[in-house]
């Protein structure tokens, strides 16, 4: 099973593990991942911010690199990265006018045609099917699953997903034999690109998702994203700072979780990278109120 | 020989705007079989008719033609006018040259040709037309109401008591419909039941109503004064003329926890139920989805306690076929339940529900006996947030049109909500207050002033739940569109107010139109409220937009007047307009060879077969006859007929080829 | 009452005309439910909440327009997408804000407050104009450089050496070329190398 994958500046830097944990788990289910060749940075929000051609330029030059590549389906880890060719290729295949313009622009003859996954589209698509044999130790943990924005958003082009309690990644940890937990902050912004410019807007923003889940009694917050993981782990004394009180739960990508279930071990997966150890105790869930009886209450879900 | 005379209306401006209408009468006067023409500022006028008048008796017109706007606005005036004059009326034509004409074109010398060539081709139709005679059809004088709510209530009663028959076909076990389901109305705070149910026994006992509920329309045939409609009696699984209403069977059933449709899924009922305690008829009906007997065949518990030994599990549905007259539409309205707000968390949280769940939280008989209690744990919410606009004037959900009543309900619940709670915090999210019927802006005023409602202006972004407490996160826009945050027990949503289930499919079954929200739809939008475009089929109530309770009363009235008038002659004149078979002398009888292709084609069921006999009986020939009670003039066999055997009255073949001929003048020239 | 329509196109010249005629987002459909406001994540940290800069965008008053140019709203606005997933309207607020601080930058009318922002974006971009991907080790540098907090992150630059997240070396793409010739035409900025 051959897919392609853009991984974006951030999987070969700061988001290192994240990257060792996808190409694990890929390997571990028979998935061979092939680079688009000689892919660019995406623009991430500097580009869309500040100029809209060249917003539009980046992305299309990676699509067009993977078209040529003969790479049909590519998987892009970094959610943000994901947004970007998502958004760039809806916006170019419905106006032929900038279509036109763009591969001028980069000159390379762009057709639209690449089927983008996200990472969690990824795991349905492949990892999903084959988990069931393949795991070896039950993820019995109990979650708070972070979507954050641009996975989800904006829904009507990226078409992922419920976009207000999205589920896909919930589902795979019951998959993997854990608990995702219901919490209100599923798909609030962690602060994005304002970490370094503005670093307390940040943990603020990533400090009431981090709070949320914690007094919930999360024990970790799986993410899909290396951007949100950067605020929620790196950033961990901004977000300290303004709960104002030292927050211990560790934040996992959700490819890392697959890869513990799968029996990899925790250096493979990067996981003594990031800067919230990465310690959770087992959580058995208890034996919930109905399935003990068997009368049948009525609900206002209509 | 052709006398017509052309009448060139300037419509005021609308017309003389654009065309040069003297010079059309001018060159029209030319025309060959033009023996009068004139142009005038207002032909529709008492003073414009009575020029056609005097022309027809001055000049012995054999046919008149009146250029102005659609035939649609007043081809019966001019028709009229004829008629009053002695004239047949059908040797008027119109010529529009408003809607086909200067209303559609810049001023121009070749607008003023295009109208002369519309009115040329008219006096070339209008010099080949005939008189012709309407036609007569009796009128069954009974009616039928479809929806027992208020509206239809009312609606039957007020025909009742003009002296007719009425049948009032409802599909739930008993009349009421949603008022039945409110607690109090505004702006009186009446109790909503205290004031229906005096309504509802009248309509049950009235002499002249025959109700049918638990009952469906089935399918509807025929027209005007005369439809031939079956309507479905599902089977209650009783004897209803043997069940007296005790209600012992349902105090025995043991299935008891079947979530009740008529409490919002927020109370429960037996399998065997009546609705509510005041419903009409108070008898009950067996629920077969949810018996134990029709799922595993045992029980009968009910069928052993009753006393008058009325239940019947073998019963089956019954068609009744009937003969009525008109038939009003009063099938109401539904709040949208469903979770379109994912946002909101209604579906997922149990104490966010939707208005009409409030009323039954709010009602004396509800599933709470009339405290306002939350879903979840039972506890009495210390704080509410209402939310307005949930739902409607919303684009991006698919509803863009304002439901009218939510800003009243909303305020009336929150006022019934601090009436009982007295230490209870009422929040009202809203983006404007549309309250504008009688004594409304002052209840609304009321909410706010003596009842201590708070009203922020501004809409919620999302709910979430936090240790059993909902956050509703909002904003308040007269402050700058402020965050404001409020940790609420309970959320109650005015969710939009739809097209009741099932109401596609019941135009569909009544060739009625409907819009893209379903709702049915009027003939005229500000002068036929209560009229369809189909003949003899009047609408009443929410069926037709949303609306309240008064206005659902009004309209009622005004559809039953309309129903009256129908049944106020024995006879209904029809429109001589109807497609007829040729007949010749024997042996061909009609250039029709009996292939009854058109049958199948014909929308109206209005193709019959007849048997031509010689003198001892032996059918030599079979032929398509049109029954001109049922044929609705559209023309489609006329196009179909192979041998062109069937011409259609006041549009005939030799008419619209002088039509088309006349158009295509300019062209030869 | 005459009937002839009226067929004079109206030029609309105001900054929520230009909105339409480069975004296509029609100000003028925003009823200020606030919709927007209440669920923006960092409303509380803005001079004018998304709702509000709606408004003063469809008064077409100049000192208006130019209030919201030179906010702080615009630049602290993050893009998360939220607004127009509730907006009853569908208004693409997200696309708005792009071209607002698209004209905000070219006018040279950003906020004080932003400029840091300002920095930080254009040490992205120029790091990924050079080698085509981004070195996070050259733009924590230029950022410093530009905006003078030489001494923030300075503690977290051991513990990413350590975790093997900092790379000193950047990527180079091969096509390094191509990356000056699309910067080249879009933002007509030059690199280094052809300066």
């Amino acid at each position: 099973m051959k897919l392609g994958i853009y991984p974006g500046c951030s999987l070969t830097g700061s988001a290192r593990d994240y990257n060792e944990s996808v190409f694990a788990i890929a390997k571990a289910c028979d998935i061979q991942l092939e680079q688009v060749p000689d892919w660019n940075c995406c623009g991430a929000t500097a580009a869309h911010n500040m100029n809209k051609e060249l917003s539009l330029s980046l992305p299309a030059r990676i699509l067009a690199q993977a078209e040529k590549a003969g790479l049909t389906d590519i998987v892009i880890p970094c959610a943000a990265c994901y947004s970007r060719l998502m958004v760039t290729q809806h916006e170019l295949n419905n106006d032929p006018v900038l279509k036109n313009r763009i591969s001028e622009i980069i000159e390379m003859d762009f057709k639209g045609t690449t089927n983008i996954l996200n990472v969690v589209q990824m795991i349905d698509l492949y990892v999903s099917p084959v988990l069931k044999e393949k795991i070896v130790k039950n993820f019995s943990h109990k979650v708070a699953c972070y979507y954050g924005c641009l996975m989800v958003r904006p829904y009507k082009v990226l078409q992922y997903d419920q976009h207000e309690d999205p589920q896909g990644m919930d589902n795979v940890i019951r998959l993997l034999g854990g608990t995702a937990i219901d919490w209100g902050y599923k798909v609030e912004c962690c602060g994005a690109g304002l970490t370094m410019s503005k670093t307390e807007i940040v943990g603020m923003l990533s400090g009431k998702i981090v709070k949320d889940a914690a007094r919930r009694g999360a024990q970790a917050i799986v993410v899909a994203c290396p951007m949100c993981h950067s605020n929620l782990d790196m950033r961990r004394p901004a977000i300290n700072e303004y709960i104002g009180e030292k927050m211990d739960i560790p934040v996992i990508y959700i490819t890392q979780a697959i890869g513990l279930a799968l029996g990899i071990d925790e250096k493979t997966l990067g996981l003594q990278r990031h800067f919230v150890p990465v310690k959770m105790a087992e959580y058995i869930p208890p034996v919930p109120e109905s399935k003990k009886q068997k009368a049948k209450e009525p609900t206002n879900t209509i | 020989m052709s006398r017509i005379g052309v009448f060139v209306c300037h419509c005021g401006e609308n017309i003389s705007a654009t065309v040069d209408v003297a010079k059309v009468a001018e060159e029209a006067s030319k025309l060959p079989g033009v023996v009068h023409s004139v142009d005038y500022k207002y032909m529709c006028s008492d003073p414009g008719q009575t020029l056609v008048k005097e022309a027809i008796k001055e000049h012995n017109l054999t046919g008149v033609v009146v250029a102005a706007c659609s035939p649609r606005m007043h081809e019966p005036t001019f028709r009229k006018a004829c008629a009053q004059a002695g004239l047949n009326p059908y040797l008027s034509e119109m010529a529009n040259v408003r809607e086909h004409c200067s209303w559609v074109h810049e001023k121009s010398e070749q607008t003023t040709q295009k109208a002369f060539d519309v009115v040329r081709t008219m006096v070339s139709k209008a010099s080949n037309n005939a008189a012709l005679e309407p036609i007569k059809v009796p009128v069954t004088k009974r009616a039928l109401v479809v929806g027992g709510g208020v509206a239809g209530i009312q609606a039957a009663l007020d025909i009742a008591n003009t002296g007719h028959k009425v049948i009032l076909v409802e599909r739930s076990p008993s009349i009421g419909g949603l008022m039945a389901q409110l607690s109090e109305t505004f702006p009186t705070l009446d109790c909503s039941q205290c004031i229906l149910t005096p309504r509802m026994v009248e309509v049950a006992q009235h002499p002249n109503i025959t109700l049918y509920t638990h009952s469906e329309v089935e399918s509807v045939d025929g027209f005007i004064g005369n439809f031939h409609v079956k309507i479905r009696k599902k089977a209650r699984s009783l004897d209803e003329d043997l069940c007296t209403g005790c209600g012992l069977c349902t105090t025995k059933c043991p299935q008891k926890k079947i979530p009740s449709e008529f409490e919002q899924l927020l109370g429960t009922r037996p399998a065997i139920y009546t609705p509510f305690p005041q419903a009409v008829p108070n008898k009950p009906v067996i629920d077969r989805d949810n018996c134990t007997f029709y799922k595993t065949g045992k029980c009968k518990i009910c069928e052993i306690v009753c006393p008058t030994k009325a239940i019947r599990f073998d019963q089956e549905d019954t068609i009744l076929e009937v003969e009525i007259g008109a038939i009003v539409l009063a099938t109401g309205f539904d709040v949208k339940h469903s979770d379109f707000f994912p946002e909101y968390g209604k579906g997922k949280y149990k104490d966010v529900i939707d208005g009409l769940q409030f009323e039954r939280l709010a009602s004396a008989s509800g599933p709470t006996q009339g405290m306002i209690r939350r879903p979840s744990d039972g506890q009495i919410p210390k704080k509410i947030v209402f939310i307005a606009c949930a739902g409607s004037r919303d684009p991006a959900k698919g509803i863009e049109y304002c439901s009218k009543i939510c800003c009243m309900y909303t305020a009336k619940h929150a006022m019934l909500y601090k009436h009982k709670v007295h230490d209870g915090e009422a929040h009202v999210f809203y983006m404007d207050i549309r309250a504008g019927g009688k004594m409304y802006e002052e209840f609304v005023r009321r909410a706010i002033v003596e009842d201590h409602v708070n009203y922020t202006r501004g809409r919620v972004s999302t709910i979430y739940e936090l240790d059993g407490k909902l956050i509703v996160k909002g904003a308040d826009t007269l402050l700058g569109a402020q965050s404001v945050e409020i940790e609420a027990d309970m959320v109650v949503l005015a969710t939009a107010g739809v097209a009741s289930e099932g109401s596609e499919d019941l135009a569909q079954k009544m060739h009625v139109s409907y819009d893209q929200h379903k709702f049915f739809a009027e003939a005229h939008p500000k002068l036929k409220p209560v009229e369809t475009n189909t003949g003899g089929i009047f609408l009443a109530g929410a069926c037709q937009t949303t609306r309240d309770i008064p206005d659902s009363v009004a309209m009622a009235s005004g559809a039953a007047v309309k129903v009256a008038a129908l049944f106020s002659s024995d006879l209904l004149t029809r429109e001589p307009i109807v497609a007829r078979v040729n007949r010749i002398p024997g042996p061909s009888h009609s250039t029709c060879v009996g292939c009854f292709l058109c049958q199948p084609v014909c929308p109206y069921q209005a193709i019959e077969r007849e048997d031509i006999k010689d003198r001892a009986g032996n059918i030599i020939k079979s032929l398509a006859r049109i029954n001109e009670g049922l044929c609705q003039g559209c023309g489609t066999c006329v196009a179909l007929c192979r041998s062109k055997s069937i011409d259609l009255l006041g549009y005939t073949d030799n008419q619209m080829h002088g039509e088309v001929l006349s158009v295509l003048e300019e062209a030869f020239v | 009452m005459s009937s002839a329509s009226n067929h004079e196109i109206h030029v609309d010249n105001s900054l929520s005309g230009l909105i339409l005629k480069h975004t296509e987002v029609p100000v003028q459909k925003c009823y200020q439910c606030g919709k927007c406001s209440a669920g923006c994540p960092v409303v509380s940290e803005m001079d004018y909440p998304p709702s509000l800069i709606l408004r003063m965008l469809q008064t077409g008053l100049p000192e208006m327009e130019e209030k919201v140019l030179r906010s702080y709203s615009i630049w602290l606005c993050l893009s998360c997408e939220q607004c127009i997933s509730r907006c009853p309207m569908e208004i693409d607020i997200p696309k708005m804000m792009d071209y607002l601080r698209q004209v905000s930058y070219k006018k040279k009318m950003v906020n004080p407050r932003a400029k840091n922002i300002v920095r930080f974006h254009k040490a992205f971009l120029d790091s990924i104009r050079t080698t085509g991907r981004l070195s996070e080790f050259g733009l924590t540098v230029d950022y410093k450089l530009r905006s003078l907090k030489m001494m923030q992150d300075l503690t977290l630059v051991p513990s990413m050496i350590s975790r093997g997240k900092l790379g000193f070396i950047p990527e180079m793409i091969k096509g390094t070329k191509e990356m000056a010739k699309i910067f080249a035409k879009t933002t007509g900025l030059k690199s280094e190398e052809e300066k």
